[in-house]
């Protein structure tokens, strides 16, 4: 994997508490996040899914979306994602990079600093 | 120092002509009125709104109402708490006359909506959310259907029971005349109606909705200059939660309702026993067994039960929602609650009419983003 590859990068304390996504510091001690944890070639567990019928300009329609569980050894890290197929509670997923999520044209945060790309969850 | 309320009204709500500070004005002069106290009279004026500058295109709508209403040269100051910026105002306005800083102060909370389309309004509220979730195209809805599978699934509650807060709430509105859907409906229309973020469906969630409400603040005192009977602002308390959703340990617990809550509880001197009849947040049906559980009033896991069995119903042993609650009141954004506080009052004062209860102390919780922001507050007829 080379440098310029994107990554689904999870943030952690030197107190070993991970997030996504990062903090200016630690929600659960309070000192600054120093270290990554990089869950792209990981794979997670859906803990629960929800496909929104009627979504913002921009969205797809419809939008399946999902909290993923990922699995460390100081406990675990829970991520949320769009999946690229229907997903059911307990199946295993796998981050795949996408160059953009939504389309930022009519959206509210247009012509921001908001990131549009990112990662969604597909079957593993 | 006993902070009262000395009046209270709110407008119809629906959907309505105007701009924002035109529904602001009539809920603030309808509110004076009703005590012959005078607009040059209120040292604070407070409006609760979560998003005119985003929905159309009027920021500054504190002054602007000010000066409508005559209130200038009163210090006035917009509450932005997103969803939760009504229950924040009436924080804001305990706070300025407990400090002594105002002797008469006027919270006034007003949302205009329906001008534009559901994706539009949805996408306006999911600014409140972080950018690792607004880039997914998350929703408030969406929250909802993540939690409620998380929910229905962990205590093996019936998807029906969800159904019945919205039967209930519909049933109530049908007695309240400021409300957007006075008609009630049944379980099976709720469980058919379009899915809208699966399990949930169109009839869990509230509607857009134009409108406003008011509440008029001074010290008790000061209150029985102008009336025989008024209520009291006996605990009132906030308190936050995470702004990812996703990184709370259990997204189907409310924290910052059960801090809140307990905060305002001993404020009050009260508990969860005490109260008669309360006003909770069902921005979706979801939302109403869980702030039953973190308030103490339903054990964890039970509070689905409620509705189902009658415990709030109008006729039940704690009345929720008697106004309709935000599912058929409505739900414009920053007068929730707002109103939810009128409908204390009106509770408290037997001025309900059809929907009217027994009651001498009553709770307000209003709650922004999923339970980002709350505001919980605990009202009683003056002694």
């Amino acid at each position: 994997m080379s440098d310029n590859t994107p990554r689904l990068l999870a943030h952690c304390c030197e107190n070993g508490h991970v997030t996504y996504p990062s903090h200016p510091r630690c929600p659960d001690c309070g000192v600054e996040q120093t270290e990554t944890v990089d869950l792209t070639a990981e794979t997670g567990i859906v803990v629960s899914w929800t496909t929104v019928e009627s979504t913002p300009p921009g969205v797809r329609e419809p939008n399946t979306l999902a909290l993923v569980e990922f699995s460390r050894e100081s406990g675990t890290v829970t991520v949320l994602g769009g999946t690229t197929d229907a997903v059911a509670v307990g199946d295993e997923v796998a981050p795949v990079y996408v160059e953009q999520l939504r389309n930022p044209e009519h959206s509210v945060r247009e012509g921001t600093d908001q990131a549009w790309h990112g990662f969604r969850f597909e079957p593993a | 120092m006993d902070v009262a309320v000395l009046s209270a009204s709110m407008t119809q709500f629906g959907t309505r002509e105007g701009w924002v500070r035109d529904l602001a004005t009539e809920a603030a002069l309808d509110c004076l009125d009703d005590t012959g106290v005078g607009a040059s009279a209120v040292d604070h004026l407070y409006l609760s709104n979560m998003a005119s500058g985003e929905f159309e295109g009027q920021t500054g709508v504190m002054n602007a109402l000010a000066y409508d209403i005559g209130a200038v040269p009163a210090y006035t100051q917009r509450v932005g708490q997103t969803s939760a910026s009504g229950g924040a105002g009436l924080y804001a306005a305990w706070q300025s006359i407990a400090s002594g800083a105002s002797e008469m102060t006027l919270l006034v909370g007003a949302e205009k909506m329906t001008h534009r389309t559901t994706g539009e309004a949805s996408d306006i509220i999911a600014s409140l959310t972080h950018p690792s979730e607004y880039a997914h195209g998350v929703t408030l809805p969406s929250f909802a259907g993540l939690a409620a599978r998380l929910y229905l699934d962990r205590f093996d509650a019936p998807r029906e029971s969800l159904a019945h807060v919205a039967v209930k709430n519909h049933d109530n509105a049908r007695n309240n005349p400021d409300a957007q859907f006075q008609k009630s409906i049944d379980v099976e229309t709720a469980l058919e109606s379009p899915m809208v973020a699966d399990p949930l469906r169109l009839y869990d969630y509230c509607p857009l909705t134009d409108g406003s409400a008011a509440l008029l603040f001074c010290p008790a005192s000061v209150a029985r200059e102008y009336a025989d009977e008024f209520v009291v602002l006996s605990g009132v308390a906030g308190a936050t939660d995470t702004h990812v959703v996703h990184e709370r340990d259990d997204p189907t617990w409310m924290d910052a309702v059960a801090a809140s809550g307990e905060q305002a509880f001993e404020m009050a001197g009260l508990g969860p026993d005490d109260i008669d009849v309360a006003e909770l947040h069902d921005m979706v049906t979801l939302l109403e067994p869980l702030q039953l559980e973190a308030f103490g009033f339903a054990e964890r896991g039970e509070g689905w039960r409620y509705a189902m069995d009658g415990t709030t119903t109008r006729d039940g042993s704690l009345p929720v929602n008697t106004s309709g609650g935000l599912k058929a009141r409505g739900h414009p954004l920053g007068a929730t609650g707002v109103a939810q506080a009128v409908e204390i009052y009106r509770q408290l004062l037997g001025e309900a009419g059809q929907r009217q209860v027994e009651a001498e102390a009553g709770l307000t919780c209003n709650v922004g983003g999923f339970g980002n922001c709350v505001t919980s507050a605990v009202l009683e007829v003056a002694r």
